[in-house]
């Protein structure tokens, strides 16, 4: 019987990819475990192999296709006396081949990918009115490196497959190729270790930037983080600035279970003598880590893996930053005010969206740094729309909707006319099965939802 | 600092220690050390014992709060070790730290200061006993967290590297901390990246109240290094000269780029792990063995006489110098004020100048 060979996912976040070779022609006999294609995606390639046995009997998508969403057929197998053609009564194969990564969920295609970018968003930085380019989170982030390593010989890049590999998740690439071995630098897999030694090299002077593949790994450095690289200056009177980024991953990314799925903002924020950022756009992205790296203090960088492939217009500039510690109004509204920070700035905007639809207008800001907070932007905000909500990733006890709500609640408490509403995780460690997952995360609904309660509708 | 000098006068008894036969091979390679070496050594040593003995009196009257770890008995190791260095060199060790500040040149009064928690203090009063640096000095701290420094110094041999200063950096821990993992992490690091430090395990016995026989299943701590490919050797840490001699050795190693080295130094703490040791896993004839035979002070000191470097008066005036450098310390100590209240919000975040 005609089998479909499926374009596979090779992580858990890839939606789509391109077919760069065919490793066996039409014809070709297939055995189990052959390697029938390669394929690359913006973080890897990687080679699709068999699963059935068979003939190739047809190629459906020829090398060199570009965007090739996951579960599309991209090749027939076919056994012995039978046509490609056959597959038209064939039922469709359950599961792609080579990952059991997710399946794309038909109903919502790019779930996930969906809500973040809008194209409203995100407005050019008010000061800057040059020309504009559009760029995925991970290309700027590679190019805020770049520029900076560019620009002052001390910054450097150390971690996990920065290197050789181009990074874990691809933030790296060509750095290496550009700055050698020197400056970046493929570290063992010892986070305290390595942590500590960046906290060090910037005692000394140094500039590092020190990458996490996520931050999940970074509870084994965490005591060197906080107590040796946030603590020093103020332990030493003033001596010991410790300018150093901590990068990385941070959150959920899809399927990866309680591990590997926490977001540490709040973690982080807690602590005096640290600054905590976490950029949605790429625009965000680019400014606030050219920022974080010419911080003289330690800035925590929280990346999300989910945006690391999203697209947006950014400056097309060598000189464009943001100031850390200045929140962005990225949607003006007059009903109702919705806080959110990294991943869950494209949830708010999707929302808010809907609802104006049903005639509430929101007003989204997006915090951009956690510590230190403007509180200054939620509280004109807040004092313009009377209603409050956050929405964050993390879980909701002494989350960073918490502190949010807070600041409202001791700054402009006269002027809230409903208890502020949290949108967080739920308060679970994070499940792998599909559907719980889904449930733990925020979404456009919860908030639509969230924001109706405060106002009443 | 300078180094040993070979045209020195020659130096008698300096292998006068329980390791003798150990440290045979060493001294006839060692350079020899001038009379005047020997005092500047007895001096810096004095320092730190008499500095530190105010410290415990200090304590015993209120005017010091919280931990503070004395180096009594210690003194030889990091005198020997910063005498070997150059200023390049950067130091960095865990929170029994008071005389390796001292022996770094910082000023015994801001140190004091620092230990009652005033404004004249390195940290301004904000640190305390176990967290003082100098910038000035190349001295890294001070550390509360057992086993923290030693990552922290692989990154100053690392800048050390990056910025082909020539120096090496010395990075000190005891024998309890030479279980942490990060250690291991560290010993990693410096050995697959070449990078020049010079880790000093102090090995004075026990890590607070357990014995290294008790907490290490392999006690020749510098045999720690081998699955790294670190070479590593035992110091009587008792005898300044010896430190000296082999701390020369172990830190020529690093700076010509040879990677990291390893010295365990055979020493002992005369006092409890903090001042509140109930001391009851050691018994007293122990401590008092090893003070009247193996006191590194009182042995270089009988070397300089038999060797007629000096005499009993000019040692006296020595230690009355040391005396009054100390009381002056503890006074200016006493005297110096409390941080002002503005200063609990100073140092947490450095003003970014964009």
């Amino acid at each position: 019987m005609a089998t479909q060979v499926l374009m596979p996912a090779l992580s858990p976040t890839m939606t789509e990819g391109k077919i760069s070779k065919w490793m066996k022609a039409e014809g070709d006999t297939v055995e189990s475990g052959d390697v029938l294609c390669e394929i690359e995606t913006d973080k890897a390639t990687m080679e699709v192999e068999a699963v059935d046995e068979g003939t190739l009997g047809k190629i459906l998508v020829p090398e060199g296709t570009e965007n090739v969403a996951v579960n599309a057929p991209i090749a027939v197998l076919v056994e012995e006396g039978e046509s490609p053609d056959d597959i038209a009564d064939a039922p469709a194969p359950a599961k792609a081949e080579a990952t059991p990564a997710e399946e794309a969920p038909k109903e919502e295609p790019k779930a996930d990918a969906a809500p973040a970018a809008p194209k409203s968003a995100p407005a050019p930085e008010p000061e800057y009115d040059g020309p504009m380019k559009t760029q995925t989170v991970r290309e700027a982030l590679r190019d805020a490196m770049a520029e900076e390593m560019r620009r002052e010989e001390k910054v450097f890049l150390m971690g996990e497959e920065v290197a050789e590999y181009q990074g874990a998740y691809k933030i790296s690439q060509g750095l290496l190729d550009e700055f050698g071995a020197k400056r970046v630098i493929d570290t063992p897999i010892t986070e305290q270790g390595f942590a500590g030694l960046g906290v060090g090299a910037a005692f000394h002077g140094l500039k590092p930037i020190v990458e996490f593949m996520t931050f999940n790994f970074a509870m084994q450095a965490i005591d060197q983080i906080i107590n040796s690289a946030a603590k020093t200056l103020y332990m030493s009177g003033g001596q010991m600035g410790c300018p150093i980024v901590f990068r990385g991953p941070n959150g959920a990314a899809a399927r990866v279970a309680a591990q590997h799925s926490q977001c540490y903002a709040s973690w982080y924020a807690n602590c005096p003598g640290l600054k905590v950022v976490a950029p949605w756009s790429a625009s965000d992205a680019k400014g606030l880590l050219k920022s974080a790296i010419r911080d003289p203090n330690p800035v925590i960088f929280l990346e999300n893996e989910i945006l690391y492939g999203q697209s947006f217009d950014l400056p097309d500039s060598d000189d464009f930053t943001l100031p850390i510690g200045k929140a962005k109004v990225e949607r003006q509204g007059a009903d109702v005010t919705i806080v959110a920070y990294s991943i869950a700035v494209g949830i708010a905007m999707e929302a808010a969206e809907k609802l104006a639809e049903e005639g509430i207008d929101a007003e989204v800001i997006n915090l951009r740094t956690i510590r230190p907070m403007d509180t200054e932007t939620i509280i004109q905000s807040v004092k313009k729309t009377n209603r409050l909500v956050s929405v964050g990733e993390g879980w909701p006890t002494c989350g960073i909707g918490s502190e949010v709500s807070a600041v409202a609640m001791e700054q402009a408490f006269d002027y809230l006319d409903a208890p502020p509403a949290r949108v967080a995780g739920v308060d679970v460690p994070m499940p792998y099965a599909a559907n719980l997952e889904k449930l733990a995360l925020p979404k456009a609904p919860t908030v639509i939802e969230a924001v109706k309660s405060v106002c009443y509708a | 600092m300078a180094r040993a000098s070979k045209s020195g006068a020659k130096s008698t008894g300096a292998a006068k220690s329980a390791s003798r036969s150990k440290t045979k091979t060493a001294a006839k390679k060692k350079p020899e050390v001038s009379g005047e070496q020997l005092l500047s050594y007895y001096r810096d040593m004095l320092m730190i014992r008499r500095f530190e003995e105010k410290a415990g009196q200090l304590y015993g009257m209120g005017l010091i709060g919280g931990f503070c770890h004395l180096y009594i008995g210690q003194e030889a190791v990091v005198v020997g070790m910063t005498q070997a260095g150059t200023s390049d060199d950067t130091v960095i060790t865990s929170y029994r730290d008071h005389g390796h500040m001292l022996a770094c040149g910082m000023d015994p009064k801001g140190v004091m200061a620092e230990l009652t928690g005033r404004r004249g203090g390195y940290s301004k009063g904000k640190g305390g006993s176990m967290h003082m640096f100098s910038r000035e000095k190349n001295f890294f701290g001070g550390h509360g967290i057992v086993g923290a420094q030693v990552p922290l110094g692989t990154g100053l041999a690392f800048g050390h590297r990056y910025s082909e200063d020539g120096g090496v950096c010395h990075a000190y821990m005891g024998d309890g901390a030479v279980n942490q993992g990060q250690i291991y992490e560290s010993f990693n690091m410096a050995s697959l990246w070449k990078l020049p430090v010079v880790y000093v395990i102090e090995n004075n016995k026990y890590g607070m109240g357990t014995s290294v026989e008790r907490a290490s299943s392999n006690v020749e701590l510098h045999e720690r290094g081998a699955a790294h490919d670190i070479p590593g050797m035992q110091v009587n840490g008792m005898d300044v000269i010896d430190v000296l001699n082999k701390g020369g050795k172990a830190l020529d190693h690093a700076r010509s780029g040879k990677g990291p080295y390893i010295l365990e130094m055979k020493t002992y703490r005369y006092r409890g792990h903090s001042m509140s040791d109930p001391a009851k896993y050691r018994s007293k004839e122990e401590v008092q063995k090893m003070r009247k035979e193996s006191d590194p002070i009182d042995n270089l000191r009988h070397t300089i006489l038999e060797g007629g470097h000096s005499n009993e008066d000019e040692m006296k005036d020595i230690d009355k110098e040391i005396k009054s450098i100390v009381t002056a310390a503890a006074e200016f100590a006493q005297q110096s004020p409390e941080p002002d209240e503005s200063e609990l919000f100073t140092d947490v975040y450095v003003e970014a100048s964009a």
